[in-house]
């Protein structure tokens, strides 16, 4: 007796498994708060990649994914919140899309055993797989931003810097403060000098940042900004007459809700990017048959196509290759957080694969390995056409200057494995 | 009929002073505590804990905090964030320079280091009262955050500004770090917030909180008749501050892990801990903890009925859980404006007289 229920209570949990086995991928996301609209818009882009596959693909490998919703209003507190409501439900991976949240989590994913990808945010040494075992940052990172920026600023004036004055306007948060000590290890490099001006966030207010360098007339200006911060800088730089050609963004701080509210001021504005935008992509084909027409894109997709919602998408993408690749690794299309880990681990997006995605020359390769999670690093240059009403990449990818990287996420990652006892894989 | 005194007579002084000398409420008492201690550890999971039960424990210590400060000793402070910043600081700097020393030990001089800011923020106090205090609290708010984000000293100098707790145990259980389970990071918190709030009550009904009040109520009078307003408002300071730096220190060790001190101890936390006694009542302990639970607990709710239940786009309900919560305050504060303490206090005496009240 005692044995037949248990098979039939086997029988019943078997039946049951298959329909709950949906690919789990939380989307933690902000669509309100001082950095909602730029927020709104990558959430948008994330969700829309993942609706692309379900209903074109019927989801990956056969498995439908789901990416539940959280709000965390780019607050670290209700971020932890999100976390602990969506892990219980099978969560794969984590993109929350704030490097105040990443750090708070970077030691719980590891506790909790999922993975956490972070492209183009988040902690710049989480690169080193050999300490931040559960921590995915590729395609590029903070410091490789700020390397790719100076190489194309050594570009512009002939390879030489020296005696040149750079200003960066920073968020004055973990996220803004990273870029810094990168940017003052190339100034000794190449001989320039670097202001810093920090920004208190969310940053609407910074008259007197953009009055002392109108005072001290910096060369260049580079800009660590997110949210209202970014349209306020660009408006000050252009009230000043800042010629905005010499007016650099990073990644976060280069998207259309950005340079719009500026208008014809904000003509010639370059920032850093990753990835390709518009909707110049084959994949649109595909995105208009199944989402967009359907009426099934994330909020009404009235975003589709600009720079923060092909950014939303193409982290979507990452991870949909990472379960793709898990799915072949692990040989079944169920799989475990651990195993989506080795997927991104043994991770290789080349050239090819993207363009039979619909996304050539959309992004760099993607190559991670057990010690390399940050990939390449390689970034390009957009800049902002106002008349158009459109961004248009201007530089090639570029590689960052990993002789310089390299020894500073080294140092970073072992004072961090020194700090919580990891001792180094590989 | 049931809550009642009759019948339950006081043979002391001892037994008349108590703080609950009515038989149903010392019950209540005794099995609120029993259920906290003895059941919930055990069935609590990791969304309730972080979601849920940390938060409110932290933000009721930092509101019995602020209570005896404002509420009791009269003394308006809108720098509530920036001594969190100073606890949270404090108990960074100890658990990673004494990795050998007990969490607890850390926690408590962590008050105790929040405390001598405290006071020392508190002295300009001496001079000006009411919203000039205020502003020079809020002085303190700024100053103070602006330190830690400026001097890489108090954060080891990490290229971000950021603060990690390591871990640390207590008795071989860990209660910071990321292997923390969920029924340790409540005890210890409960642990703190139960005595804390025993010693929150002790103070206020003897000597020092009488002094606190006679100052609160009128200072000149409190002078003439043998008050000094230097010990008896810079104690005041003292001792809120190091139950908001203990609050401060929980909150990064063993609630988030890590913090940077803009945007966990910024103007908001310090508004969100003065919204908590206002709605929760001024002047009480248990207003404390009520004002925390609303603050706390209702967004939470909020946010899993719309989504979860009623399945509304995540920016939608966030912004009508805004609206409900705004709603909500100003609806108490017109309906009971000594806040939730005083509500409870008023169902308490009309329960003393169901069923035939007069």
């Amino acid at each position: 007796m005692k044995l037949k229920l248990a098979t039939v209570a086997l029988g019943a949990v078997m039946a049951a498994a298959p329909a709950m086995a949906d690919l789990v991928v939380p989307n933690l996301s902000y669509r309100t708060g001082p950095y909602g609209a730029n927020g709104t818009q990558y959430a948008d882009g994330f969700n829309d990649y993942f609706t692309l596959l379900n209903e074109r693909d019927g989801g990956i490998g056969g498995e439908r994914v789901r990416t539940p919703e959280c709000e965390t209003a780019y607050n670290t507190e209700k971020g932890v919140e999100c976390y602990e409501a969506t892990k219980g439900s099978g969560a794969l991976v984590y993109n929350p899309l704030s490097t105040g949240i990443t750090y708070q989590l970077i030691p719980k994913v590891a506790a909790d055993k999922i993975s956490l990808y972070t492209p183009g945010y988040g902690r710049t040494s989480a690169k080193n797989g050999k300490v931040f075992e559960w921590v995915f940052n590729a395609p590029a990172n903070y410091w490789d931003g700020a390397s790719v920026a100076i190489k194309y600023l050594l570009d512009q004036n002939g390879g030489d810097l020296n005696g040149k004055k750079i200003a960066l306007v920073y968020h004055n948060s973990a996220y803004g403060k990273e870029p810094i000590r990168t940017l003052q290890e190339l100034g000794k490099k190449h001989g320039f000098t670097l202001t810093e001006l920090p920004v208190d966030p969310p940053g609407q207010e910074q008259k007197s940042q953009w009055l002392q360098i109108r005072r001290d007339k910096p060369d260049y200006v580079l800009m660590w900004g997110w949210g209202v911060m970014n349209q306020t800088a660009i408006q000050e730089a252009a009230n000043i007459r800042f010629p905005m050609e010499n007016f650099i963004g990073t990644y976060w701080s280069g998207s259309e809700v950005d340079v719009k509210p500026v208008g014809a001021g904000a003509n010639g504005y370059k920032a850093l990017t990753f990835h390709g935008v518009g909707m110049d992509y084959p994949i649109y084909e595909d995105m208009k048959k199944h989402v967009i027409e359907p009426g099934k894109a994330s909020q009404g997709g009235q975003f589709v196509g600009s720079v923060l919602y092909s950014r939303g998408m193409y982290a979507a993408v990452v991870i949909a290759e990472a379960i793709k690749k898990a799915q072949e690794l692990a040989g079944t299309p169920q799989i475990t957080p651990a195993q989506l880990r080795d997927g991104f681990e043994a991770l290789d997006i080349t050239p090819e694969r993207l363009a039979e995605l619909g996304l050539p020359d959309f992004g760099p390769e993607i190559k991670m390995t057990c010690d390399n999670h940050g990939g390449s690093g390689m970034a390009r240059l957009q800049q902002w056409d106002a008349s158009a009403g459109k961004w248009s990449l201007i530089t090639e990818f570029t590689e960052p200057d990993q002789e310089v990287l390299d020894p500073l996420i080294l140092e970073d990652s072992e004072a961090y494995a020194k700090e919580a006892g990891i001792s180094p894989r590989c | 009929m049931l809550y009642r005194e009759a019948g339950d007579f006081k043979t002391s002084y001892r037994d008349d002073g108590q703080t609950f000398p009515i038989r149903l409420d010392r019950w209540g008492y005794y099995a609120i505590l029993a259920v906290a201690f003895l059941v919930v550890p055990f069935v609590i999971d990791s969304y309730w804990a972080n979601a849920v039960l940390v938060p409110f424990l932290i933000y009721a210590i930092a509101a019995i905090g602020l209570n005896i400060l404002t509420g009791y000793a009269g003394q308006v402070s809108l720098g509530t964030g920036g001594f969190m910043a100073v606890g949270a600081y404090a108990v960074y700097k100890l658990m990673v320079a004494f990795p050998g020393v007990p969490i607890v030990i850390h926690i408590v001089l962590a008050g105790a280091i929040t405390a001598v800011v405290g006071m020392l923020f508190g002295l300009p106090s001496l001079r000006i009262k009411g919203f000039y205090l205020a502003v020079a609290t809020l002085a303190a708010q700024f100053f103070l955050v602006w330190l830690f984000n400026k001097v890489p000293w108090f954060y080891n100098y990490s290229a971000s500004g950021q603060i990690n707790a390591p871990e640390r145990t207590i008795l071989g259980w860990a209660v910071t770090g990321p292997a923390t389970t969920a029924s340790a990071k409540y005890l210890i918190c409960l642990v703190f917030a139960v005595v804390l709030a025993w010693v929150a009550r002790n103070l206020t009904r003897g000597s020092v909180g009488r002094k606190w009040m006679a100052i609160r109520d009128m200072d000149i009078a409190a002078e003439i008749i043998g008050v000094n307003p230097l010990t008896a408002k810079l104690s005041a300071f003292a001792v809120s501050s190091f139950f908001v730096g203990i609050a401060g220190a929980l909150l990064f060790s063993v609630y988030l892990g890590a913090a940077e001190a803009s945007e966990a101890f910024g103007i908001n936390k310090s508004f969100l801990v003065l919204f908590m006694i206002i709605i929760g009542g001024l002047g009480s302990i248990f207003g404390s903890f009520a004002g925390a639970a609303f603050l706390v607990l209702l967004p939470v709710f909020l946010k899993n009925v719309l989504v979860a239940q009623f399945g509304w786009p995540t920016d939608l309900a966030a912004h009508i859980e805004l609206m409900i919560v705004g709603a909500l305050i100003v609806f108490f504060l017109i309906v009971e404006p000594h806040g939730l303490a005083r509500l409870w206090a008023l169902t308490k005496e009309k329960l003393r007289l169901w069923p035939f009240p007069h």
